[in-house]
């Protein structure tokens, strides 16, 4: 029997707004933080991501006051991402109730820092973002919200972070992201087979038929839903719906 | 009316505000402490924790708190361990190495493998599971009161309170792996999954644990 699917609503956000963009930029309000992710978590969300898409960690309107917040009214897991980089800016994000952190440039820039967290909080407190886009017939790496090429291909860090210890592995598909043309599928079941963490597919969720060809080919844990439930196109109620249709069909 | 006290012990491991947070919402007081003085006049008691058992064992055991546990277990107090926290309950683990629990609740912590699934299988387990829990076991129709048969709640782990445990009195399966999600006995519950952390399902279990 296979684990349902989690359907995380995804909020990137950026001086005490939620924000939207395409392939990562592009910024536009959309709305604020506490009040969507109390919305989602009403609707029945599984997980709540937030992002730091501008990762202002040390700015006054960080992201941890945020978090505060949301964990008295919201009793899903919340992950914070954006800007993390030492062992003590974990401690701070786990300290304001966070149950994850979400790691990109920090675990770039070095390694170790995935290393210390895995061993200090434990990989279940661990995610390793990815942020993906297509170069030749494979994927590289970005860092800095999609600004900045890592040098790494995307499968061989993969590797790396479940080397190092992380708990789940965000992909981030900036070809897709924003775009409402569905997940990229072929860098999801690339990612499953290369690691044996829990993935979870980020970027280009518009409606049912993206989660029937994502399911077709792979076994995500997870899809983060961003824009779609945002701009109040769809909610968790249908999307979970169109999931369980998927897995109904396929058990059959 | 003076709110319950709810005594989450900190021993340096745990999510302790989400466990706080959530004995607020339902109304009771949360007293995060690692003093046992203090803990003790609490009339419920929670031990969380996450990470690795061998850590989560030496911690307790480092601030004295694993007496506070067993006397809470053995005078009636009711006691509840929640994930790493329920684990420790039990008599040992082989979580990287061979572990000694608290032995309160008889069971055994193994790795929540599944040989049948052939790579297909990933750990941690993340995600949403429903029980299996039989019916006309007094205490658990107690802690479940009002939470619908397949409500499904959160879990984050890759080991597990094997599945044949005697204390366990609800089971989950990941793939085909059957393994402990409640093990209970008189005062003292374990919840491998999160109900911190579980939405209004969650809550509820917790109210009851309160009642």
């Amino acid at each position: 029997m296979a684990s349902p699917l989690r359907i995380i609503a995804r909020l990137d956000v950026k001086n005490e707004h939620v924000i939207k963009g395409i392939h990562l930029e592009g910024l536009r309000k959309v709305g604020d933080p506490n009040e969507l992710a109390l919305r989602y978590y009403e609707q029945g969300v599984d997980e709540i991501v937030f992002m730091d898409a501008v990762a202002s960690l040390y700015d006054r309107n960080n992201l941890f006051h945020i978090i505060e917040q949301a964990c008295r009214n919201v009793f899903v897991p919340i992950a914070i991402g954006g800007g993390l980089r030492t062992l003590e800016d974990v401690s701070r994000a786990l300290g304001a109730g966070a149950d994850k952190v979400v790691i990109n440039t920090g675990a770039v820039r070095n390694i170790g820092l995935v290393e210390q967290i895995a061993a200090k909080f434990g990989s279940q407190c661990l995610i390793g973002s990815i942020e993906a886009k297509r170069a030749g017939s494979g994927w590289t790496a970005y860092i800095d919200n999609g600004r900045e090429p890592s040098g790494h291909d995307v499968l061989d860090w993969a590797r790396q972070l479940e080397n190092a210890g992380v708990g789940e592995i965000l992909v981030t598909s900036i070809d897709q992201e924003g775009t409402g043309r569905g997940f990229d599928v072929a860098l999801a079941r690339a990612l499953e087979e290369a690691t044996s963490r829990p993935i979870i597919v980020s970027g280009g969720y518009a409606g049912a038929k993206d989660v029937s060809r994502l399911l077709a080919e792979t076994h995500p844990s997870a899809i983060a839903v961003a824009g779609a439930l945002h701009y109040g196109r769809t909610d968790v109620a249908r999307i979970r719906g169109e999931v369980e249709a998927c897995m109904a069909g396929s058990m059959a | 009316m003076t709110a319950m006290r709810v005594g989450v012990i900190d021993y340096g491991v745990g999510n302790l505000r989400s466990v706080a947070n959530a004995v607020l919402e339902i109304g009771a007081e949360p007293c995060i402490s690692s003093d046992a003085a203090e803990l003790s006049g609490c009339q419920r008691l929670i031990l969380p924790g996450v990470g690795a058992f061998g850590e989560g064992m030496r911690a307790l055991r480092a601030t004295g708190l694993d007496h506070l546990v067993r006397d809470a277990a053995g005078s009636g107090t009711p006691l509840l361990g929640i994930c790493l926290g329920m684990q420790i309950l039990v008599e040992s683990s082989t979580e990287f190495g061979e572990w000694d629990g608290l032995a309160i609740l008889p069971g055994q912590v193994e790795k929540l493998e599944d040989p049948q699934a052939q790579g297909t299988q990933r750990l941690p387990n993340v995600g949403w599971l429903p029980l299996s829990r039989p019916a006309g076991s007094n205490s658990l129709d107690e802690l479940f009161a009002g939470i619908e048969v397949d409500a499904r709640f959160y879990f984050i782990h890759s080991f597990a309170v094997a599945g044949n445990s005697a204390s366990a009195v609800a089971t989950a399966h990941y793939g085909n792996r059957e393994f402990a999600a409640v093990i209970a006995r008189e005062n003292v519950i374990g919840t491998q999954f999160h109900p911190e952390k579980s939405g209004p399902a969650g809550l509820r279990l917790l109210r009851n644990f309160l009642s």
